[in-house]
Protein backbone atom coordinates (compact mmCIF):
# COMPACT_ATOMS: atom_id res chain seq x y z
CA UNK A 1 0.00 0.00 0.00
CA UNK A 2 2.46 2.27 1.08
CA UNK A 3 4.73 1.88 -1.96
CA UNK A 4 1.65 3.00 -4.39
CA UNK A 5 0.53 5.72 -2.31
CA UNK A 6 4.08 7.87 -2.27
CA UNK A 7 4.46 8.73 -5.77
CA UNK A 8 1.10 9.36 -6.29
CA UNK A 9 1.19 11.94 -3.88
CA UNK A 10 4.72 13.27 -5.00
CA UNK A 11 3.12 13.75 -8.56
CA UNK A 12 -0.34 15.01 -6.80
CA UNK A 13 1.88 17.77 -5.26
CA UNK A 14 3.59 18.47 -8.67
CA UNK A 15 0.04 19.07 -10.43
CA UNK A 16 -0.80 21.42 -7.82
CA UNK A 17 2.21 23.15 -7.94
CA UNK A 18 1.60 24.23 -12.07
CA UNK A 19 -1.79 24.67 -11.62
CA UNK A 20 -1.81 26.60 -8.68
CA UNK A 21 1.22 28.64 -11.05
CA UNK A 22 -1.10 29.35 -13.45
CA UNK A 23 -3.98 30.29 -11.33
CA UNK A 24 -2.02 33.01 -9.94
CA UNK A 25 -0.69 34.00 -13.66
CA UNK A 26 -4.66 34.05 -14.83
CA UNK A 27 -5.68 36.15 -11.83
CA UNK A 28 -3.50 38.09 -10.90
CA UNK A 29 -4.02 40.75 -13.35
CA UNK A 30 -7.54 41.18 -12.38
CA UNK A 31 -6.50 41.05 -8.81
CA UNK A 32 -4.14 44.28 -9.16
CA UNK A 33 -6.50 46.32 -10.84
CA UNK A 34 -9.64 45.69 -8.33
CA UNK A 35 -7.62 45.79 -5.26
CA UNK A 36 -5.84 49.51 -6.39
CA UNK A 37 -9.63 50.60 -7.80
CA UNK A 38 -10.80 51.10 -4.50
CA UNK A 39 -7.17 53.13 -3.71
CA UNK A 40 -5.97 56.95 -3.02
CA UNK A 41 -3.69 57.93 -5.93
CA UNK A 42 -0.65 57.93 -3.93
CA UNK A 43 -1.12 54.66 -2.47
CA UNK A 44 -1.54 53.00 -5.94
CA UNK A 45 1.97 54.65 -6.74
CA UNK A 46 3.65 53.83 -3.43
CA UNK A 47 2.81 50.15 -2.74
CA UNK A 48 0.84 48.80 -5.88
CA UNK A 49 0.60 44.92 -4.59
CA UNK A 50 -0.74 46.22 -1.11
CA UNK A 51 -4.14 45.73 -0.50
CA UNK A 52 -6.28 48.97 0.44
CA UNK A 53 -6.03 49.81 4.36
CA UNK A 54 -7.66 52.41 6.54
CA UNK A 55 -5.46 55.12 5.51
CA UNK A 56 -5.05 54.75 1.53
CA UNK A 57 -8.84 53.34 1.12
CA UNK A 58 -10.57 55.80 -1.48
CA UNK A 59 -13.71 55.85 -4.31
CA UNK A 60 -12.46 58.72 -5.68
CA UNK A 61 -12.25 56.63 -8.49
CA UNK A 62 -15.63 55.16 -8.92
CA UNK A 63 -16.76 59.27 -8.28
CA UNK A 64 -14.89 59.86 -11.21
CA UNK A 65 -16.47 57.63 -12.96
CA UNK A 66 -20.20 57.95 -11.72
CA UNK A 67 -19.84 61.42 -12.34
CA UNK A 68 -18.11 61.85 -16.18
CA UNK A 69 -19.45 58.39 -17.74
CA UNK A 70 -22.85 57.36 -18.28
CA UNK A 71 -21.97 53.65 -16.76
CA UNK A 72 -25.26 52.84 -16.08
CA UNK A 73 -26.34 53.48 -19.47
CA UNK A 74 -23.76 51.77 -20.99
CA UNK A 75 -24.77 48.54 -18.90
CA UNK A 76 -28.38 49.14 -20.23
CA UNK A 77 -27.44 49.01 -23.05
CA UNK A 78 -25.29 46.65 -22.91
CA UNK A 79 -27.86 44.34 -21.28
CA UNK A 80 -30.73 44.49 -24.04
CA UNK A 81 -28.27 44.21 -26.88
CA UNK A 82 -27.00 41.16 -25.43
CA UNK A 83 -30.23 39.87 -23.98
CA UNK A 84 -32.37 40.80 -27.33
CA UNK A 85 -29.81 39.23 -29.47
CA UNK A 86 -29.84 36.37 -27.21
CA UNK A 87 -33.83 35.86 -27.20
CA UNK A 88 -33.75 35.97 -31.04
CA UNK A 89 -30.85 33.78 -31.87
CA UNK A 90 -32.69 30.72 -29.55
CA UNK A 91 -36.03 31.56 -31.04
CA UNK A 92 -35.15 32.03 -34.85
CA UNK A 93 -32.56 29.45 -34.44
CA UNK A 94 -34.42 26.63 -32.49
CA UNK A 95 -37.19 27.23 -35.52
CA UNK A 96 -34.84 26.53 -38.59
CA UNK A 97 -33.26 23.67 -36.79
CA UNK A 98 -37.03 22.13 -35.92
CA UNK A 99 -37.32 22.75 -39.98
CA UNK A 100 -34.28 20.99 -40.40
CA UNK A 101 -34.59 18.19 -38.09
CA UNK A 102 -37.91 17.28 -38.57
CA UNK A 103 -39.22 17.58 -41.95
CA UNK A 104 -37.87 15.86 -45.01
CA UNK A 105 -38.10 18.60 -47.81
CA UNK A 106 -36.26 19.12 -50.92
CA UNK A 107 -33.50 21.00 -50.48
CA UNK A 108 -33.05 20.41 -46.51
CA UNK A 109 -29.00 19.40 -46.99
CA UNK A 110 -28.42 22.17 -49.26
CA UNK A 111 -30.22 24.55 -46.57
CA UNK A 112 -28.08 22.99 -43.80
CA UNK A 113 -25.31 23.46 -45.53
CA UNK A 114 -26.00 27.15 -46.63
CA UNK A 115 -26.77 28.18 -42.80
CA UNK A 116 -23.58 26.21 -41.81
CA UNK A 117 -21.20 28.26 -43.67
CA UNK A 118 -21.52 31.37 -41.16
CA UNK A 119 -19.82 28.78 -38.45
CA UNK A 120 -16.28 28.80 -40.57
CA UNK A 121 -16.24 32.66 -41.84
CA UNK A 122 -16.26 35.50 -39.65
CA UNK A 123 -19.53 38.27 -39.73
CA UNK A 124 -16.35 41.23 -40.12
CA UNK A 125 -15.38 40.53 -43.24
CA UNK A 126 -18.22 41.74 -44.79
CA UNK A 127 -18.38 45.14 -42.18
CA UNK A 128 -18.03 47.92 -44.94
CA UNK A 129 -21.40 46.66 -47.07
CA UNK A 130 -23.09 45.95 -43.36
CA UNK A 131 -22.16 49.41 -42.60
CA UNK A 132 -23.68 50.77 -45.94
CA UNK A 133 -26.66 48.79 -45.63
CA UNK A 134 -27.01 50.03 -41.85
CA UNK A 135 -26.39 53.48 -43.25
CA UNK A 136 -28.97 53.03 -46.12
CA UNK A 137 -31.95 51.53 -43.71
CA UNK A 138 -31.27 54.33 -41.40
CA UNK A 139 -30.30 52.18 -38.16
CA UNK A 140 -27.03 53.20 -37.62
CA UNK A 141 -26.55 54.25 -33.71
CA UNK A 142 -29.04 52.03 -33.19
CA UNK A 143 -29.14 49.33 -30.78
CA UNK A 144 -31.40 47.28 -33.45
CA UNK A 145 -27.73 47.64 -35.46
CA UNK A 146 -26.14 45.83 -33.39
CA UNK A 147 -28.79 43.22 -32.23
CA UNK A 148 -29.51 42.20 -36.52
CA UNK A 149 -25.29 42.04 -36.38
CA UNK A 150 -25.31 39.69 -33.78
CA UNK A 151 -28.53 37.74 -34.61
CA UNK A 152 -26.56 36.84 -37.99
CA UNK A 153 -23.71 35.64 -36.71
CA UNK A 154 -25.31 33.62 -33.68
CA UNK A 155 -27.52 31.64 -35.67
CA UNK A 156 -25.23 29.52 -37.48
CA UNK A 157 -23.56 27.87 -35.05
CA UNK A 158 -27.03 27.48 -32.85
CA UNK A 159 -29.40 26.13 -35.83
CA UNK A 160 -26.45 23.54 -36.26
CA UNK A 161 -26.27 22.46 -32.63
CA UNK A 162 -29.89 22.54 -32.18
CA UNK A 163 -30.81 20.56 -35.12
CA UNK A 164 -28.00 17.69 -33.81
CA UNK A 165 -29.56 17.65 -30.72
CA UNK A 166 -33.18 17.34 -32.14
CA UNK A 167 -32.44 14.87 -34.40
CA UNK A 168 -32.14 12.49 -31.11
CA UNK A 169 -35.49 13.49 -29.67
CA UNK A 170 -37.65 10.25 -29.74
CA UNK A 171 -40.51 10.71 -32.46
CA UNK A 172 -42.77 8.96 -30.12
CA UNK A 173 -44.21 12.38 -28.48
CA UNK A 174 -44.52 14.24 -31.38
CA UNK A 175 -46.47 11.44 -33.54
CA UNK A 176 -48.83 11.02 -30.14
CA UNK A 177 -49.27 14.97 -30.58
CA UNK A 178 -49.93 14.46 -34.35
CA UNK A 179 -52.82 11.86 -33.91
CA UNK A 180 -54.20 14.15 -31.22
CA UNK A 181 -54.06 16.74 -33.72
CA UNK A 182 -51.91 19.43 -32.53
CA UNK A 183 -50.68 21.40 -35.23
CA UNK A 184 -46.96 21.60 -36.14
CA UNK A 185 -46.61 24.81 -34.22
CA UNK A 186 -48.10 23.86 -31.13
CA UNK A 187 -45.54 20.78 -31.01
CA UNK A 188 -42.85 22.71 -31.88
CA UNK A 189 -43.57 25.10 -29.01
CA UNK A 190 -45.40 23.10 -26.46
CA UNK A 191 -43.28 19.44 -26.96
CA UNK A 192 -40.03 19.98 -28.63
CA UNK A 193 -38.63 23.55 -26.91
CA UNK A 194 -38.96 22.40 -23.44
CA UNK A 195 -37.15 19.31 -24.80
CA UNK A 196 -34.24 21.20 -25.91
CA UNK A 197 -33.51 23.57 -22.97
CA UNK A 198 -30.20 21.88 -21.94
CA UNK A 199 -28.61 22.54 -25.43
CA UNK A 200 -30.67 26.49 -25.88
CA UNK A 201 -28.51 26.90 -22.51
CA UNK A 202 -25.54 25.59 -24.34
CA UNK A 203 -25.90 27.97 -26.93
CA UNK A 204 -27.01 31.40 -24.85
CA UNK A 205 -23.88 30.82 -23.22
CA UNK A 206 -21.59 30.33 -25.99
CA UNK A 207 -22.79 33.71 -27.43
CA UNK A 208 -23.01 35.56 -24.90
CA UNK A 209 -19.45 36.43 -24.03
CA UNK A 210 -18.51 37.71 -27.44
CA UNK A 211 -21.25 40.01 -27.98
CA UNK A 212 -21.30 41.25 -24.60
CA UNK A 213 -17.41 42.16 -25.20
CA UNK A 214 -17.54 42.98 -28.87
CA UNK A 215 -15.62 46.38 -29.73
CA UNK A 216 -15.75 46.01 -33.50
CA UNK A 217 -19.29 46.47 -33.82
CA UNK A 218 -20.09 49.27 -31.42
CA UNK A 219 -17.69 51.34 -32.33
CA UNK A 220 -18.73 50.82 -36.41
CA UNK A 221 -21.85 50.82 -35.96
CA UNK A 222 -23.07 52.28 -32.77
CA UNK A 223 -20.54 55.00 -31.68
CA UNK A 224 -22.96 57.81 -30.58
CA UNK A 225 -23.58 58.46 -27.13
CA UNK A 226 -26.95 56.99 -26.04
CA UNK A 227 -26.07 53.71 -27.86
CA UNK A 228 -22.69 52.80 -26.61
CA UNK A 229 -22.16 49.72 -25.02
CA UNK A 230 -20.34 48.91 -21.80
CA UNK A 231 -17.45 47.72 -23.85
CA UNK A 232 -17.25 50.74 -25.93
CA UNK A 233 -17.73 53.10 -22.89
CA UNK A 234 -15.44 51.97 -21.25
CA UNK A 235 -12.81 52.15 -23.87
CA UNK A 236 -13.84 55.67 -24.88
CA UNK A 237 -13.49 56.60 -21.40
CA UNK A 238 -10.18 55.11 -20.17
CA UNK A 239 -8.82 56.53 -23.23
CA UNK A 240 -9.71 60.67 -21.82
CA UNK A 241 -8.81 59.58 -18.67
CA UNK A 242 -5.82 57.89 -19.71
CA UNK A 243 -3.80 60.00 -16.68
CA UNK A 244 -6.37 59.71 -13.65
CA UNK A 245 -5.13 56.36 -12.93
CA UNK A 246 -7.94 56.14 -10.06
CA UNK A 247 -10.73 56.46 -12.95
CA UNK A 248 -8.81 54.09 -15.29
CA UNK A 249 -8.55 51.55 -12.36
CA UNK A 250 -12.34 51.96 -11.34
CA UNK A 251 -13.77 52.37 -14.77
CA UNK A 252 -11.76 48.76 -15.14
CA UNK A 253 -13.25 47.42 -12.44
CA UNK A 254 -16.74 48.39 -12.91
CA UNK A 255 -16.37 46.51 -16.06
CA UNK A 256 -15.21 43.35 -15.48
CA UNK A 257 -17.70 42.97 -11.75
CA UNK A 258 -21.18 42.86 -13.95
CA UNK A 259 -19.03 39.75 -15.86
CA UNK A 260 -17.40 38.59 -12.97
CA UNK A 261 -21.21 38.46 -11.11
CA UNK A 262 -22.34 36.87 -14.22
CA UNK A 263 -19.50 34.07 -14.67
CA UNK A 264 -20.38 32.81 -10.97
CA UNK A 265 -23.96 32.52 -11.88
CA UNK A 266 -23.32 30.56 -15.12
CA UNK A 267 -19.49 28.98 -14.80
CA UNK A 268 -21.74 25.55 -14.32
CA UNK A 269 -23.52 25.76 -17.16
CA UNK A 270 -20.99 27.57 -19.67
CA UNK A 271 -18.35 24.73 -18.53
CA UNK A 272 -20.52 21.81 -18.64
CA UNK A 273 -21.96 23.20 -22.12
CA UNK A 274 -18.51 23.40 -23.53
CA UNK A 275 -17.38 20.22 -22.13
CA UNK A 276 -20.71 18.35 -22.97
CA UNK A 277 -19.36 18.24 -26.90
CA UNK A 278 -21.59 20.20 -28.46
CA UNK A 279 -19.27 21.85 -30.56
CA UNK A 280 -16.72 18.29 -31.53
CA UNK B 1 -42.28 13.10 -42.16
CA UNK B 2 -45.69 12.91 -41.37
CA UNK B 3 -46.99 14.82 -44.27
CA UNK B 4 -44.53 14.19 -47.18
CA UNK B 5 -47.60 12.11 -48.96
CA UNK B 6 -49.84 15.28 -49.21
CA UNK B 7 -48.88 17.14 -52.36
CA UNK B 8 -50.61 20.48 -50.74
CA UNK B 9 -47.40 23.06 -49.87
CA UNK B 10 -46.45 22.81 -46.57
CA UNK B 11 -46.01 26.47 -44.74
CA UNK B 12 -44.72 25.86 -41.86
CA UNK B 13 -41.77 24.82 -42.95
CA UNK B 14 -41.22 28.19 -44.37
CA UNK B 15 -42.21 29.58 -41.28
CA UNK B 16 -40.06 27.79 -39.41
CA UNK B 17 -36.95 28.47 -41.65
CA UNK B 18 -38.27 31.87 -42.54
CA UNK B 19 -36.82 34.53 -39.87
CA UNK B 20 -33.43 33.09 -39.76
CA UNK B 21 -32.56 32.51 -43.59
CA UNK B 22 -34.35 36.30 -43.74
CA UNK B 23 -31.66 37.99 -40.88
CA UNK B 24 -28.77 35.62 -42.14
CA UNK B 25 -29.46 36.52 -45.41
CA UNK B 26 -29.60 39.85 -45.43
CA UNK B 27 -27.33 40.71 -42.63
CA UNK B 28 -24.50 38.22 -43.34
CA UNK B 29 -24.50 36.48 -46.89
CA UNK B 30 -25.30 39.67 -48.73
CA UNK B 31 -22.88 41.71 -46.99
CA UNK B 32 -20.11 39.50 -47.48
CA UNK B 33 -20.53 39.55 -51.39
CA UNK B 34 -21.12 42.84 -51.41
CA UNK B 35 -17.97 43.62 -50.10
CA UNK B 36 -15.81 41.21 -52.14
CA UNK B 37 -18.43 43.01 -54.68
CA UNK B 38 -16.86 46.65 -53.20
CA UNK B 39 -13.89 45.74 -53.86
CA UNK B 40 -13.69 46.24 -57.46
CA UNK B 41 -15.19 49.90 -57.22
CA UNK B 42 -13.27 52.80 -56.87
CA UNK B 43 -14.89 56.52 -56.11
CA UNK B 44 -13.91 59.44 -58.84
CA UNK B 45 -15.39 62.33 -58.87
CA UNK B 46 -18.01 61.69 -56.16
CA UNK B 47 -19.26 58.42 -58.47
CA UNK B 48 -18.68 55.13 -57.65
CA UNK B 49 -16.63 53.17 -60.96
CA UNK B 50 -16.09 50.05 -61.58
CA UNK B 51 -12.28 49.31 -61.52
CA UNK B 52 -11.80 45.46 -61.87
CA UNK B 53 -8.76 44.18 -59.90
CA UNK B 54 -7.03 48.11 -59.95
CA UNK B 55 -7.73 48.18 -55.89
CA UNK B 56 -5.99 45.06 -55.54
CA UNK B 57 -3.04 45.69 -57.87
CA UNK B 58 -3.06 48.83 -55.57
CA UNK B 59 -2.66 46.81 -52.49
CA UNK B 60 -0.25 44.56 -53.64
CA UNK B 61 1.47 46.42 -55.86
CA UNK B 62 1.87 50.36 -54.72
CA UNK B 63 4.35 50.38 -52.44
CA UNK B 64 3.17 52.21 -49.45
CA UNK B 65 0.15 50.03 -49.81
CA UNK B 66 1.78 46.96 -50.20
CA UNK B 67 4.72 46.93 -47.75
CA UNK B 68 1.50 47.87 -45.15
CA UNK B 69 -0.33 44.71 -46.22
CA UNK B 70 2.67 42.57 -45.92
CA UNK B 71 3.31 44.36 -42.77
CA UNK B 72 0.19 43.60 -40.94
CA UNK B 73 0.24 40.01 -42.67
CA UNK B 74 3.76 39.04 -41.68
CA UNK B 75 2.79 40.84 -38.56
CA UNK B 76 -0.73 38.61 -38.13
CA UNK B 77 1.18 35.31 -38.95
CA UNK B 78 3.77 35.78 -35.99
CA UNK B 79 0.70 36.08 -33.72
CA UNK B 80 -0.91 33.12 -35.01
CA UNK B 81 2.58 31.20 -34.52
CA UNK B 82 2.32 32.55 -30.67
CA UNK B 83 -0.77 30.98 -30.17
CA UNK B 84 0.14 27.73 -31.46
CA UNK B 85 3.13 27.88 -29.72
CA UNK B 86 2.33 28.54 -26.71
CA UNK B 87 -1.61 28.77 -25.99
CA UNK B 88 -2.16 25.56 -26.99
CA UNK B 89 0.64 23.59 -25.82
CA UNK B 90 -0.18 25.45 -22.32
CA UNK B 91 -3.88 24.37 -22.76
CA UNK B 92 -3.15 20.93 -23.39
CA UNK B 93 -1.02 20.77 -20.77
CA UNK B 94 -3.67 21.62 -17.83
CA UNK B 95 -5.93 20.02 -19.21
CA UNK B 96 -3.68 16.70 -19.19
CA UNK B 97 -3.12 17.67 -15.68
CA UNK B 98 -6.33 18.00 -15.00
CA UNK B 99 -7.85 15.48 -15.94
CA UNK B 100 -5.44 12.79 -15.05
CA UNK B 101 -5.56 11.80 -11.60
CA UNK B 102 -8.26 12.43 -9.25
CA UNK B 103 -7.09 15.93 -7.96
CA UNK B 104 -8.83 18.01 -5.41
CA UNK B 105 -10.20 21.48 -6.30
CA UNK B 106 -10.25 20.85 -10.09
CA UNK B 107 -13.42 22.55 -10.97
CA UNK B 108 -11.77 25.20 -8.76
CA UNK B 109 -8.42 25.40 -10.84
CA UNK B 110 -11.10 25.18 -14.30
CA UNK B 111 -12.93 27.96 -13.23
CA UNK B 112 -10.37 29.92 -12.14
CA UNK B 113 -8.14 29.71 -15.53
CA UNK B 114 -11.44 30.35 -17.71
CA UNK B 115 -11.51 33.64 -15.90
CA UNK B 116 -8.83 36.04 -18.42
CA UNK B 117 -11.43 34.43 -21.36
CA UNK B 118 -14.46 36.35 -20.19
CA UNK B 119 -12.79 39.69 -19.80
CA UNK B 120 -13.55 41.98 -22.85
CA UNK B 121 -10.09 42.94 -24.53
CA UNK B 122 -10.76 46.59 -23.33
CA UNK B 123 -10.19 45.22 -19.78
CA UNK B 124 -7.39 43.01 -21.01
CA UNK B 125 -5.39 45.12 -22.92
CA UNK B 126 -5.46 48.46 -20.26
CA UNK B 127 -4.72 46.26 -17.62
CA UNK B 128 -1.50 44.33 -18.81
CA UNK B 129 -0.69 48.24 -20.08
CA UNK B 130 -0.84 49.06 -16.82
CA UNK B 131 0.61 46.49 -15.46
CA UNK B 132 3.39 46.74 -17.68
CA UNK B 133 3.99 50.31 -17.95
CA UNK B 134 7.06 51.71 -16.49
CA UNK B 135 5.27 54.79 -14.30
CA UNK B 136 3.74 52.35 -12.81
CA UNK B 137 6.07 49.83 -11.56
CA UNK B 138 4.43 46.80 -11.33
CA UNK B 139 6.35 44.47 -13.83
CA UNK B 140 10.07 45.97 -12.92
CA UNK B 141 9.12 46.01 -9.25
CA UNK B 142 8.38 42.15 -9.12
CA UNK B 143 11.47 41.50 -11.18
CA UNK B 144 13.48 43.40 -8.76
CA UNK B 145 12.27 41.70 -5.87
CA UNK B 146 13.76 38.81 -7.51
CA UNK B 147 17.18 40.18 -8.83
CA UNK B 148 16.01 40.57 -12.42
CA UNK B 149 15.69 44.25 -12.40
CA UNK B 150 17.82 44.16 -15.37
CA UNK B 151 15.18 42.09 -17.85
CA UNK B 152 12.69 44.86 -17.50
CA UNK B 153 11.85 46.24 -20.48
CA UNK B 154 8.96 49.06 -21.62
CA UNK B 155 7.72 46.08 -23.54
CA UNK B 156 4.89 47.57 -25.25
CA UNK B 157 6.72 50.37 -26.41
CA UNK B 158 9.60 48.75 -28.26
CA UNK B 159 9.39 47.84 -31.89
CA UNK B 160 10.79 44.19 -31.65
CA UNK B 161 9.07 43.41 -28.62
CA UNK B 162 5.50 44.69 -28.87
CA UNK B 163 3.68 42.08 -30.61
CA UNK B 164 4.68 39.26 -29.18
CA UNK B 165 3.74 40.86 -25.82
CA UNK B 166 0.75 41.39 -27.39
CA UNK B 167 0.54 37.74 -28.35
CA UNK B 168 1.47 36.51 -25.23
CA UNK B 169 -1.59 38.47 -23.47
CA UNK B 170 -3.81 37.04 -25.91
CA UNK B 171 -2.58 33.94 -25.03
CA UNK B 172 -3.40 34.43 -21.63
CA UNK B 173 -6.80 36.11 -22.32
CA UNK B 174 -7.43 32.46 -24.41
CA UNK B 175 -5.86 29.37 -23.01
CA UNK B 176 -9.66 28.59 -21.19
CA UNK B 177 -10.49 27.60 -24.46
CA UNK B 178 -8.25 25.06 -25.55
CA UNK B 179 -7.91 24.01 -22.08
CA UNK B 180 -11.83 23.17 -22.11
CA UNK B 181 -12.14 21.06 -25.08
CA UNK B 182 -9.34 19.24 -24.85
CA UNK B 183 -10.36 18.55 -21.28
CA UNK B 184 -13.39 17.56 -22.80
CA UNK B 185 -11.82 15.11 -25.55
CA UNK B 186 -9.89 13.63 -22.30
CA UNK B 187 -13.00 12.64 -20.35
CA UNK B 188 -14.75 11.17 -23.48
CA UNK B 189 -11.47 8.35 -23.94
CA UNK B 190 -13.53 5.08 -22.56
CA UNK B 191 -11.89 4.11 -19.15
CA UNK B 192 -11.40 0.45 -20.79
CA UNK B 193 -8.43 1.99 -23.07
CA UNK B 194 -6.79 3.25 -20.79
CA UNK B 195 -7.06 0.40 -18.36
CA UNK B 196 -5.98 -2.07 -21.46
CA UNK B 197 -2.90 0.95 -21.92
CA UNK B 198 -2.04 0.42 -17.82
CA UNK B 199 -2.16 -3.73 -17.93
CA UNK B 200 -0.05 -3.21 -21.11
CA UNK B 201 2.36 -1.59 -18.95
CA UNK B 202 2.01 1.92 -20.45
CA UNK B 203 1.47 4.56 -17.57
CA UNK B 204 2.30 7.95 -16.96
CA UNK B 205 3.70 9.71 -19.48
CA UNK B 206 4.11 7.16 -22.12
CA UNK B 207 0.08 6.55 -21.78
CA UNK B 208 -0.30 10.36 -22.63
CA UNK B 209 2.28 10.42 -25.21
CA UNK B 210 1.26 6.98 -27.02
CA UNK B 211 -2.46 6.20 -25.56
CA UNK B 212 -4.22 9.92 -25.20
CA UNK B 213 -2.46 12.32 -27.17
CA UNK B 214 -3.50 10.71 -30.61
CA UNK B 215 -7.28 10.06 -29.33
CA UNK B 216 -7.49 14.03 -29.04
CA UNK B 217 -5.72 14.89 -32.30
CA UNK B 218 -8.93 15.90 -33.91
CA UNK B 219 -9.84 18.49 -30.98
CA UNK B 220 -6.31 19.64 -31.92
CA UNK B 221 -7.33 20.15 -35.03
CA UNK B 222 -10.58 21.86 -34.35
CA UNK B 223 -8.74 24.37 -31.78
CA UNK B 224 -6.20 25.16 -34.49
CA UNK B 225 -8.62 26.08 -37.01
CA UNK B 226 -10.41 27.91 -34.57
CA UNK B 227 -7.39 30.20 -33.52
CA UNK B 228 -6.46 30.12 -37.12
CA UNK B 229 -10.13 32.40 -37.99
CA UNK B 230 -9.56 34.20 -34.49
CA UNK B 231 -6.52 35.34 -35.20
CA UNK B 232 -6.91 36.33 -38.84
CA UNK B 233 -9.39 38.58 -37.67
CA UNK B 234 -8.68 39.87 -34.50
CA UNK B 235 -8.39 43.74 -34.03
CA UNK B 236 -10.22 44.55 -30.43
CA UNK B 237 -6.84 43.41 -28.38
CA UNK B 238 -4.59 45.86 -30.82
CA UNK B 239 -6.97 48.85 -31.03
CA UNK B 240 -7.67 48.59 -27.57
CA UNK B 241 -3.51 48.50 -26.06
CA UNK B 242 -2.27 50.26 -29.00
CA UNK B 243 -4.83 52.18 -30.95
CA UNK B 244 -5.46 52.13 -34.86
CA UNK B 245 -2.27 53.34 -35.48
CA UNK B 246 -0.69 50.16 -33.87
CA UNK B 247 2.28 51.21 -32.76
CA UNK B 248 4.98 51.67 -31.74
CA UNK B 249 5.26 52.32 -35.74
CA UNK B 250 2.89 49.98 -36.94
CA UNK B 251 5.18 47.68 -35.51
CA UNK B 252 1.65 45.65 -33.98
CA UNK B 253 -0.33 46.37 -37.26
CA UNK B 254 -2.42 43.19 -37.88
CA UNK B 255 -4.71 42.91 -41.15
CA UNK B 256 -7.79 43.52 -39.02
CA UNK B 257 -6.30 47.25 -37.72
CA UNK B 258 -4.91 47.69 -41.17
CA UNK B 259 -8.67 47.17 -42.67
CA UNK B 260 -9.97 49.40 -39.72
CA UNK B 261 -7.54 52.09 -40.48
CA UNK B 262 -8.19 52.20 -44.43
CA UNK B 263 -11.87 51.90 -43.99
CA UNK B 264 -12.19 54.88 -41.78
CA UNK B 265 -9.26 57.07 -42.11
CA UNK B 266 -7.11 58.44 -39.72
CA UNK B 267 -5.26 61.72 -38.91
CA UNK B 268 -5.18 63.40 -42.37
CA UNK B 269 -5.69 60.32 -45.00
CA UNK B 270 -9.84 59.97 -45.17
CA UNK B 271 -11.57 56.92 -45.05
CA UNK B 272 -11.70 54.32 -48.19
CA UNK B 273 -14.25 51.95 -48.65
CA UNK B 274 -13.15 50.46 -51.36
CA UNK B 275 -9.44 49.63 -50.21
CA UNK B 276 -10.75 48.44 -46.93
CA UNK B 277 -13.12 46.20 -48.30
CA UNK B 278 -10.33 44.69 -50.76
CA UNK B 279 -8.52 44.31 -47.55
CA UNK B 280 -11.69 42.60 -46.56
CA UNK B 281 -11.61 40.70 -49.49
CA UNK B 282 -8.36 39.40 -48.74
CA UNK B 283 -8.50 38.12 -45.24
CA UNK B 284 -11.79 36.48 -46.57
CA UNK B 285 -9.37 34.78 -48.93
CA UNK B 286 -6.56 33.94 -46.23
CA UNK B 287 -9.39 32.44 -43.88
CA UNK B 288 -10.54 30.77 -46.65
CA UNK B 289 -7.78 29.12 -47.35
CA UNK B 290 -6.83 28.33 -43.73
CA UNK B 291 -10.30 26.96 -43.32
CA UNK B 292 -9.82 24.63 -47.08
CA UNK B 293 -6.15 23.20 -45.47
CA UNK B 294 -7.76 22.34 -42.54
CA UNK B 295 -11.31 20.93 -44.13
CA UNK B 296 -9.47 18.77 -46.88
CA UNK B 297 -5.74 18.52 -46.01
CA UNK B 298 -5.75 18.06 -42.21
CA UNK B 299 -8.94 16.56 -40.69
CA UNK B 300 -9.04 13.66 -43.51
CA UNK B 301 -6.15 12.41 -42.64
CA UNK B 302 -7.10 12.27 -39.32
CA UNK B 303 -8.38 8.90 -37.44
CA UNK B 304 -11.31 9.35 -35.96
CA UNK B 305 -12.07 6.63 -33.47
CA UNK B 306 -15.80 5.98 -32.66
CA UNK B 307 -16.43 4.94 -29.26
Amino acid sequence: MNRTTRPITRTHIAAHLILLTYTVIALFPVFVILINSFKTRKAIFRDPLALPGADSFSLIGYHTVLKQGDFFLYFQNSMIVTVVSLILILLFGAMAAFALAEYRFRGNALMGLYLALGIMIPIRIGTVAILELMVATGLVNTLSALILVYTAQGLPLAIFILSEFMKGINDDLKSAGRIDGLSEYTIFFRLVLPLVRPAMATVAVFNMIPIWNDLWFPLILAPAEEVKTLTLGSQVFIGQFVTDWNAVLSALSMAIIPVMILYIIFSRQLIRGITSGAVK
Amino acid sequence: MTSSMTPKRRWHIIVFLAPAVLIYTTVMIIPLFATLRLSMFAEINNTRVWVGLENFRTLFGDAVWSTQFWNALANNAWFFIIHMLVQNPIGILIAAILSSSRLRFSALYRSAIFIPTILSFVIVGFAWKLILSPIWGIAPGMLDSVGLKFLYQPWLGKEQYALTTLGLISVWQFVGIPMMLIYAALLSIPDEILEAAECEGITGMALFWKIKLPLILPSIGIISILTFVGNFNAFDLIYAAQGALAGPDYSTDILGTFMYRTFFGFQLQLGDPHMGSAIASAMFGIILIGVCIYLFGIQRRLRHYQF
